[in-house]
């Protein structure tokens, strides 16, 4: 029993890790007012860029360095459609989810052609703080990303309620004309918000290829992207609960794939869908005292 | 750098049409540049692309086929849009037709085809509008935003895809993961024979039809164009919000559940788990592109149609990978609707 909640909460922190990274992005994006459904696909592209990088130049770090700029770039192209020339959001997002993929699904096969053998890296390698102590030493034992993300939940909190740049951003999201008129840049404080979150969603598909898998597959996304969405959602747009939310739904996936193992007589499929369901349940218990930024969907105009 | 402002200037009514032919030439030469990293010669490439699968009369038949179920997407995501209802789910409410197509075709063993498609037809819708139900219901009755529960539903259907071809529904024959085959008299008859052109594209049609009738011609469309319009000014005018954009949203979920018939009973004659090469989202970008107009619709469904033709060919021809086409795709939708900016608004010098 101890073995198994052990593995169980070291999985949880492992499997929470991209979305905690990808929820990040999305907040920032949220926060100032864009909804950017481009996280699917942006995660992809970090998955593909980060793996492509690392696997042509040796260098790990230069993988996750190039998936984040990647993701800054998807962001950037998100504002000039969102920000610049204010077209809906969703359809957008959708686009660049659309574009993204199909870009690194192009350049995958334009590096890599078609090989019966999936070509590899070889991953991170797992900190581990506490060493052999028994429960705290497996637990701790992780990728240094998961630290990184963990760490990254205060300090994105210090920078919306703490920094002038957080204060324009959460005015911008709420009232534009307001922050317009008080001489904020609306738009600078949108593409920033924009470029910040995608270099965070991209440094969430990273981890997929770089730590976890050292592989690119096609299903490694798998829908992350749009659960990241709904836990933004449902952590109320407020970034502890973006951990919180990132651990339950990790903490379903790793139970589920635990129990799988256990030999439980229910279909796997049953529990691989279990935390999406979960996901929608949490959605009617939180999305209905949810308040989303007033701005958000809303393009704004100087006219 | 020149400051840049965008103001408020609508364009002369001629400038329109315009746009989609400007969007597609901008497109190409985006994608151009791609061709000539590869060092390819993209001419070669886009006579391979747009004009050898219209060259024959097998390939031009084929891109009638390639156009079928995004016809029938982009028909659904087009009614559920025109209500201000964002149905992202026209994907997994495929699948539910298909799931329904699959399971309803192998029981048919040994009914008259006059009986057994239309059974098949009516099972696809149902399943579709069931599917789109949840998160309609959770929208309309809940306020739970349609637009996460959709993307969220249509990966859960896709386990339970996999939960049947892995189990009760593997194909006892192959041991593949696909299903049983359905019933022969289930299967779709070919519109011409020895080609793949089957009776969905007649249905696809029908429902691209029925689409342009219920919007011009019905209390019901009149209303959704309200709602999809603003919600509070048709609330203010007496229309029952709530109810018409559940209407939308069921109606809609039917019609991507007939494109999941049309390709168990028209192509594959099994249930695969690749059963939809991203016809739902492909939907999204083909209402888009027709701007939620049906005559619109079906002329982009016909050139997304070419598009997935032509990539194959390219792909064969040349050897550049056939995700191509999914560049090409999505760069025309996000450069549309940059350009779609332009019939309200230019860009000017500040």
């Amino acid at each position: 029993m101890e073995a198994f909640l052990v593995g169980l909460i070291a999985a949880t922190l492992r499997v929470a890790t991209p979305l905690i990274l990808g929820t990040l992005g999305e907040l920032f994006s949220e926060r100032s007012g864009i909804l950017n459904l481009g996280i699917e696909g942006t995660m992809f592209l970090g998955a593909f860029t980060g793996f492509a990088v690392a696997y042509t130049t040796g260098s790990l770090w230069l993988g996750l360095l190039a998936a984040v700029i990647a993701g800054v770039l998807a962001g950037l192209l998100m504002g000039l459609l969102t920000v610049t020339l204010g077209v809906n959001q969703h359809v957008s997002g959708l686009g660049i989810t659309l574009l993204t993929t199909g870009i690194s699904l192009f350049l995958y096969r334009v590096i890599f052609g078609e090989r019966s053998v999936q070509p590899s890296i070889a991953t991170f390698t797992k900190v581990s703080p506490f060493g052999d102590t028994p429960i705290l030493g497996p637990i701790f034992e992780q990728y240094l990303l998961t630290y990184i993300a963990i760490a990254l939940v205060p300090l994105v909190w210090w920078v919306l309620y703490r920094t002038s740049f957080g204060l324009h951003l959460r005015a911008v999201g709420e009232n534009p004309e307001a922050a317009d008129a008080a001489g904020i840049n609306v738009f600078r404080i949108r593409y920033l918000a924009l470029a910040i979150g995608g270099g965070l969603m991209a440094a969430g598909g990273a981890f997929l290829s770089l730590a976890q898998l050292g592989s690119f597959i096609f299903g490694i996304i798998a829908g992350r992207g749009w659960v990241c969405i709904a836990l933004i959602i449902f952590a109320n747009w407020l970034p502890s609960r973006v951990l919180w939310g990132a651990l339950l739904f990790g903490g379903v996936s790793a139970l589920q794939l635990r129990l799988q193992s256990t030999g439980a007589q229910l279909p796997y499929e049953l529990f691989l869908a279990l935390p999406y369901l979960v996901t929608i349940l949490a959605l009617v218990l939180a999305g209905r005292s949810a308040t989303a930024p007033a701005a958000l969907l809303k393009p704004y105009r100087r006219e | 750098m020149p400051k840049l402002k965008i103001e408020r200037y609508p364009a002369p009514l001629w400038v329109r049409p315009l746009i989609p032919i400007i969007s597609i030439v901008v497109t190409f030469l985006l994608t151009s540049l791609v061709v000539l990293s590869l060092n390819k010669n993209p001419f070669e490439a886009f006579y391979y692309f747009l004009i050898v699968p219209l060259a024959s009369q097998s390939s031009a038949i084929e891109v009638l086929v390639k156009s079928t179920p995004l016809l029938l997407t982009g028909a659904a995501v087009t009614f559920a849009f025109s209500a201000g209802y964002y149905n992202i789910g026209a994907e997994g409410q495929l699948l539910a037709g298909a799931i329904a197509a699959a399971g309803l075709g192998m029981v048919l063993q040994n009914v008259p085809p006059v009986l057994a498609i239309p059974i098949m037809i009516v099972g696809g819708f149902a399943a579709g509008m069931a599917y789109a139900a949840i998160p309609a219901l959770l929208k309309t009755r809940l306020d739970v935003d349609e637009v996460v529960t959709t993307l969220l539903l249509n990966t859960v259907i896709l386990f339970f895809i996999s939960f049947l071809l892995n189990g009760v529904w593997r194909s006892p024959v192959s041991g593949w993961p696909q299903s049983p085959e359905i019933a022969e008299s289930a299967i779709f008859p070919r519109l011409i024979p020895r080609t793949r052109l089957h009776l969905g594209f007649l249905l696809a049609w029908i429902s691209i039809g029925a689409v342009w009738l219920v919007f011009r011609r019905t209390v019901l469309g009149l209303r959704m164009r309200a709602v999809g319009m603003g919600k509070e000014a048709a609330r203010f005018a007496g229309v029952k919000v709530e109810q018409t954009m559940l209407t939308a949203a069921l109606i809609s979920g039917g019609i991507a559940g007939l494109a999941g018939v049309s390709e168990v009973a028209g192509i594959h004659y099994h249930l695969i788990e690749a059963i939809s090469n991203n016809f739902g989202y492909t939907g999204i970008i083909v209402a888009m592109l027709g701007a939620l107009n049906p005559l619109g619709v079906s002329l982009a469904a016909l050139f997304l149609g070419l598009l997935d033709t032509g990539a194959q060919t390219v792909s064969r021809a040349m050897g550049i990978p056939i995700y191509l086409g999914n560049i090409v795709q999505s760069a025309l939708l996000l450069i549309t609707l940059a350009a779609l900016v332009l019939q309200n608004y230019r860009i000017r010098r500040e």
